[in-house]
């Protein structure tokens, strides 16, 4: 069966790749096409025992950032939320993918949490690298998001036969390196997939992303290769990451990823610019650049759809 | 009476600065200090990614981007704390050595300072 899978998708891997700022790309019998929608479709599931359900993610809140071209991420981030508020379908939980504060102090999470409050939904942390550093490299991050996670923040849950799985490749970064995930993260998460059916979808988060979208900025995980082979026999893996504040896609193998929007500025395409600052745009634009994404499984359709929507839209 | 007395208190107190300097100035001139030295942060790089000087040089970096850095050296020597705009952080290279660091959050940035005499 996960032959058939392989085969089905084969013809549509090469649609993925850079997809830009947003389309909806159906997979029906493996022919990929893409309309003219603000949205992205990733990994397909073939498992009937799913019920359908929506979880949101936000990410980059940066909340304490307030120079160009957003001189207040709080009232971005609000806006986001209302928006996730207003989905049509209720996401049962949010996950943020990192770098709730600009620097770490204490009231930038305070208000973060405050802002999240608003939700009435559990949400789910893991800590960018903005995130680590108050003076003890994460902790006031950890006291607050990360109740009841290991190490440096990592943790998994199970939500209605999905397996959800969160990482931190933000700590102990190496000099001249790019994200990590360390000896002892990839030890507990072969632990934590031990004896998991090949069946189960699996959804990776962590803020980094886990494929190497731009060495030259720092864009990738040095050992996510790692973490991948330990996913590789699971038939569905949806990976979704934050930090390069755009959208971003590819599938290889059983695997998708992606990438979400910031709701406090965006950054440069990879190389379009001299580094990855702060996207100077002009305010009237800016929300168009700032978003969510809504991730929903579908129970019959054999698929997860992830809609991006934008703070503008 | 109390006025020759001010006067030739001001006079004393002008002779014992004026020692003080000369003093001050040929320790200075002894110890041979070094100039310090500096690195500014920007569009995510070192702009001296390869600093050489003098033992006893103090280099201080500024961050001149508007993403927070830090400065922190491989071996543990130093470490700054996180640096917003404008922010500096200093140290002073004592020894003879070489001495890389990275930026600890975006950690494909590097630099190396080399102290020789």
């Amino acid at each position: 069966m996960l032959d058939d899978l392989d085969d089905s998708r084969r013809g549509f891997l090469k649609c993925m790749a850079w997809a830009g700022t947003g389309a909806l790309f159906a997979f029906n019998g493996g022919i990929g096409s893409s309309i003219g929608l603000d949205a992205a479709l990733a990994a397909p599931v073939k498992h009937a025992s799913i019920q359908p359900f929506t979880f949101a993610q936000i990410s980059d809140s940066h909340i304490g950032f307030n120079k160009p071209p957003n001189a207040d991420a709080r009232a971005t981030f609000r806006e986001a939320i209302a928006k996730v508020k207003a989905l049509p379908n209720r996401p049962d939980f949010v996950i943020h993918t990192g770098d709730v504060s600009q620097l770490s102090r204490d009231e930038e999470f305070d208000d973060a949490g405050q802002i999240l409050k608003e939700l009435g939904l559990p949400v789910f942390f893991v800590p960018g690298e903005h995130d680590m550093l108050d003076p003890d490299g994460g902790k006031a991050f950890l006291n607050r998001f990360g109740k009841g996670s290991q190490g440096a923040g990592w943790y998994s849950f199970d939500h209605r036969g999905v397996h959800f799985v969160a990482l931190v490749n933000v700590a102990d970064l190496k000099p001249g390196g790019m994200g990590n995930l360390g000896a002892g993260q990839l030890a507990w998460l072969k632990a934590d997939l031990a004896g998991r059916s090949s069946s189960t979808p699996i959804v990776v988060f962590a803020h980094i992303p886990l494929w190497t979208v731009y060495a030259d900025w720092g864009w990738g995980t040095d050992d996510s290769a790692e973490a991948l082979k330990l996913l590789a026999r699971f038939g569905s893996v949806t990976v979704l990451n934050g930090h390069i504040h755009q959208i971003t896609q590819k599938i290889e193998g059983k695997v998708a990823f992606h990438t979400a929007r910031s709701t406090a500025f965006p950054q440069p395409a990879p190389g379009a610019a001299p580094s990855p600052g702060p996207l100077k745009v002009p305010s009237e634009q800016l929300r168009s650049m700032l978003g969510i994404t809504d991730a929903l499984f579908v129970r019959g359709h054999d698929r997860i759809a992830l809609i991006d929507s934008t703070l503008s839209a | 009476m109390t006025r020759a007395f001010k006067i030739l208190t001001f006079q004393a107190s002008a002779i014992a600065a004026g020692a003080l300097i000369i003093g001050a100035v040929a320790d200075m001139a002894r110890a041979a200090p070094a100039a310090p030295a500096a690195v500014t942060i920007g569009n995510f790089t070192f702009n001296s990614p390869a600093l050489t000087v003098k033992p006893g040089t103090t280099v201080t970096w500024t961050n001149a981007d508007d993403i927070p850095h830090t400065v922190v050296s491989k071996d543990g020597a130093f470490k700054s704390k996180v640096l917003d705009t404008g922010d500096r952080f200093s140290f002073t290279f004592a020894k003879a050595g070489q001495f890389g660091y990275y930026c600890s959050l975006h950690p494909h940035m590097t630099g190396i300072v080399t102290v020789k005499a």
